[in-house]
């Protein structure tokens, strides 16, 4: 079960991954560790992709890993604008404080 | 054998990694263990012959999308942050909802893994074809010419709107 090496193990390590970026989006209060909690699962989900990939013997899934990391990148760079922005009005990087649409 | 011990090595990189980023209190540090997580993730992809990606991997991922966030760790002031508590209130049910859901995928690639034969993986090209870079050149202009052209679309868009966001006054 654990020696040779197939496309299971990279599905279950997909997954764990995914998992732990989960938590950290849900759990955390810093918007920067949620953001790169953000970052994880994406990456979680390249690796499936590339698992794939390799399986079928086919490129396309790793062209589909690139457009995902295209989409992290853009992603990065609004959320990181955004961070600054809301830094700059409201003095702090916890999620929880930004209540401003909370009645 | 050799391709296990390398799967097992990097996958503890990249889990370990992970496990860290999310519990460590500076967000300089945790910046640091999910570069860590990204190159055991680079790892995995050069164990599975996608070398373009491993490249991109470290040259966008680890240069360019880390950088990004370390010099926004350093522009926003996260002293007073790290002092304060880390995690939320509800971080239990979380977990909680989170353990659920791994038993459930676990479960399922467990049960459907024969179902689907994802195993063995079909037998690997010959040497003798073009290189992964070519191979994902190839298909990348021709056949996903119009995403790729969407994606720059994309990147433009982006670029524009967080600069308009970070700006003081627009």
């Amino acid at each position: 079960m654990l020696y040779p090496i197939t496309t299971i193990h990279y599905l279950v390590l997909s997954a764990a991954l995914l998992l732990i970026g989960t938590l950290g989006v849900l759990a955390r209060r810093n918007i920067v560790i949620i953001l790169m909690s953000i970052e994880l699962i994406l990456n979680a989900v390249n690796v499936n992709l590339i698992a794939f990939s390799h399986h079928f013997g086919k490129v396309h899934g790793q062209i589909f890993a690139i457009f995902v990391i295209t989409i992290a990148v853009a992603e990065a760079a609004v959320g990181l604008g955004i961070l600054i922005a809301l830094f700059r009005n409201k003095e702090t990087v916890q999620a929880d404080e930004i209540d401003l649409l909370k009645w | 054998m050799t391709d296990a011990i390398f799967f097992y090595a990097f996958a503890l990189l990249a889990v370990g990694g992970g496990v860290l980023m999310i519990t460590r209190r500076s967000a300089v540090h945790s910046a640091i263990w999910l570069i860590v997580s990204l190159l055991g993730v680079a790892g995995l992809y050069l164990l599975q012959k996608a070398e373009f990606l491993f490249a991109v991997q470290i040259v966008l991922y680890i240069g360019g999308i880390m950088v990004l966030f370390l010099f926004v760790i350093m522009l926003v002031n996260l002293d007073e942050a790290s002092r304060q508590r880390q995690f939320n209130r509800q971080w239990w049910i979380a977990l909680a909802a989170l353990a659920a859901v791994g038993v459930e995928i676990v479960y399922f690639l467990k049960a459907g893994g024969s179902a689907f034969r994802l195993s063995p993986p079909e037998a690997e090209a010959g040497a003798a074809g073009p290189g992964n870079t070519e191979q994902i050149a190839d298909v990348l202009f021709s056949e996903y010419l119009l995403p790729f052209e969407v994606a720059s679309l994309l990147l433009l868009v982006a670029i524009v709107g967080s600069v308009l966001m970070a700006k003081k006054r627009v």
